[in-house]
C-alpha cells in the first residue's frame, strides 16, 4: 500500500500512452471526422441545390406548358379564321363563277333567239311572197309591184 | 468469484492474500510489477485498437472498431470543447487517454477476483493484484503527472511572474501575501490528491467488497456480487468520467488568466 518505484514506472507508462495519443491516434481520427463532416454538410447543400433546381425546373416547365398552350390556341384561332376566310373566298368565287355562267348563258339564249327570229323572220317574208305571189299571180304584176314588195320586205327585216 | 480453498489464516489470510502485490525490489525501489504489468497491458491494447481505427480511419461509412472509437473521440472531444476555450493539441489526447485507460483497468475490478490470482497461483506467481487502480500507485501517477502539467501551463500561459503573482496576491492581495501562498498552495496541492485519492478509494472499496462477497457460502455469492457488479459498472466508468473530466477542467483553469 506504500508509494515507491512502482509511482515512477506508473508516470513514464502514461507520459508515453499520452504521448503516442496525442501524435498518432487523435490527429487522423479528428481528420477523418473533419472529412465527414465537411462531405456530410457538402451533401445537404448540393441536395438543398438539387431541390432548388427542381423547383426552378418546375417553374420553367409551368411557364413553358403555358406558353405552349397559348400558342396552340393561337394557331387553332388563326387556323379557324382562315377556315371561314376559305368558306367565305369559295363563296364568293361560287357566286361570281355561277353569275358568270348565268350571263354567258344568256348571252346565248340572246344570240340564239336572235338566230332563230332571223330564220323566221327569212322564212316569214318567203312564205308572206309566196302567198302573196300566189294570190297576186293572177292579178299582180310582179314588175309593177316590185316596190310595194320590197317595202314589206323591209318592214319585215326590221320587226 | 469462484469458490475455492482458502489460504492458512482464514478469512484475513484470504484477504491480506488479495490485497499483496506481487512486488521486486526493496524500501522505495520496490516495483509492482502486477500493477505495471497490467497497465502496461491495458495501455497497450487501448493503443493497439486506437492505432488500427487511426490507420484504417476513412471519412466514408465507418466500421464497427472505428465507430467505437469515434464515439469515444467525440464524447471526450466534446467534453473538452466544453470546458476548454483555448486551444491546445494536448488536452483532448490526453483526456481520451485518461478515460479509456481508467476504464480498461477499473474494468478489471468485474472480472472475478479469484480467477486471474489462481492462474497465476499456478504457474508459480504467489502474489497478483489484477486492478491497477487499486494501487495508489497508479492513480498517484497520473494525478501527479496531470499536476506537472497544470503547473507547467501555468506557467507558460500566465509566465513565471504572472504565476507568482497569482499564488501570492490572491485571493486576499498583498497585505496577507503568505496567507496567499500558503491557501493557493494547499488549493494546488489538493487537486492531484484528490484526483488520485478518489480514483483509488473507490475502486479499492469496490474490490475489498468483490473481495469479502467471495468469502461467503456460495448460495449467496451471486445474491450480492451480480448487484454490486452492475452497480460497480456505473462506478468504474463514472469514476473514469470524472478523472478525465477533471483533468480538463484543471487544465482550463490553468490556462486561464486572472
Amino acid at each position: 500500500m506504500s508509494i515507491n518505484a512502482t509511482l515512477i514506472g506508473q508516470m513514464i507508462t502514461f507520459t508515453l500512452l499520452v504521448w503516442f495519443t496525442m501524435k498518432y491516434v487523435w490527429p487522423p481520427i479528428m481528420q477523418a471526422l473533419e472529412e465527414r463532416k465537411k462531405k456530410i454538410a457538402e451533401g445537404l447543400a448540393a441536395a438543398e441545390r438539387g431541390h432548388h433546381e427542381m423547383e426552378l425546373a418546375g417553374k420553367r416547365a409551368s411557364v413553358a406548358l403555358k406558353e405552349a398552350r397559348d400558342q396552340a390556341a393561337e394557331i387553332v384561332g388563326k387556323a379557324q379564321k382562315r377556315a371561314g376566310e376559305i368558306v367565305e373566298e369559295s363563296k364568293e368565287s361560287a357566286r361570281t363563277e355561277g353569275e358568270r355562267l348565268i350571263a354567258a348563258a344568256r348571252s346565248e339564249i340572246s344570240r340564239e333567239v336572235q338566230q332563230a327570229k332571223q330564220s323566221l323572220r327569212d322564212q316569214v317574208s318567203v312564205l308572206a311572197i309566196d302567198a302573196a305571189e300566189q294570190i297576186l299571180r293572177e292579178e299582180v304584176d310582179r314588175k309593177k309591184h316590185e316596190k310595194i314588195l320590197k317595202t314589206v320586205a323591209q318592214q319585215l327585216d326590221k320587226a | 468469484m469462484a469458490t475455492e480453498t482458502h489460504d492458512a489464516g482464514g478469512a484475513t489470510g484470504y484477504i491480506i492474500h488479495h490485497l499483496t502485490s506481487l512486488s521486486a525490489g526493496e524500501g522505495f525501489w520496490t516495483i509492482h510489477l502486477d500493477t505495471l504489468f497490467f497497465s502496461v497491458f491495458l495501455g497497450c491494447l487501448f493503443l493497439f485498437a486506437f492505432k488500427i481505427a487511426a490507420e484504417k480511419v476513412t471519412s466514408g461509412v465507418p466500421g464497427l472498431l472505428q465507430n467505437i472509437v469515434e464515439t469515444l473521440v467525440e464524447f471526450v472531444d466534446t467534453q473538452v470543447k466544453d470546458s476548454f476555450h483555448g486551444k491546445s493539441k494536448l488536452i483532448a489526447p490526453l483526456g481520451l487517454t485518461i478515460f479509456v485507460w481508467v476504464f480498461l483497468m477499473n474494468f478489471m475490478d468485474l472480472i472475478p477476483v479469484d480467477l486471474l490470482p489462481d492462474i497465476a497461483s499456478w504457474i508459480g506467481i504467489p502474489y497478483l493484484r489484477v486492478v491497477p487502480t487499486t494501487d495508489l500507485n497508479a492513480t498517484f501517477a497520473m494525478s501527479i503527472s496531470v499536476f506537472c502539467l497544470i503547473i507547467f501551463y501555468s506557467v507558460k500561459v500566465k509566465g513565471g511572474i504572472g504565476f507568482a503573482k497569482e499564488m501570492l496576491l490572491t485571493p486576499f492581495g498583498p497585505w496577507l501575501m503568505p496567507f496567499n501562498l500558503l491557501l493557493k498552495t494547499v488549493e494546488e496541492l489538493a487537486k492531484p490528491v484528490s484526483l488520485g485519492l478518489r480514483l483509488f478509494g473507490n475502486l479499492y472499496a469496490g474490490e475489498l467488497i468483490f473481495i469479502l462477497i467471495a468469502l461467503l457460502p456460495w448460495y449467496v455469492q451471486p445474491l450480492l456480487s451480480f448487484p454490486w457488479a452492475i452497480f460497480h459498472l456505473l462506478i468504474i466508468t463514472l469514476q473514469a468520467f470524472i478523472f478525465m473530466v477533471l483533468t480538463i477542467v484543471y487544465l482550463s483553469l490553468a490556462h486561464e488568466e486572472h
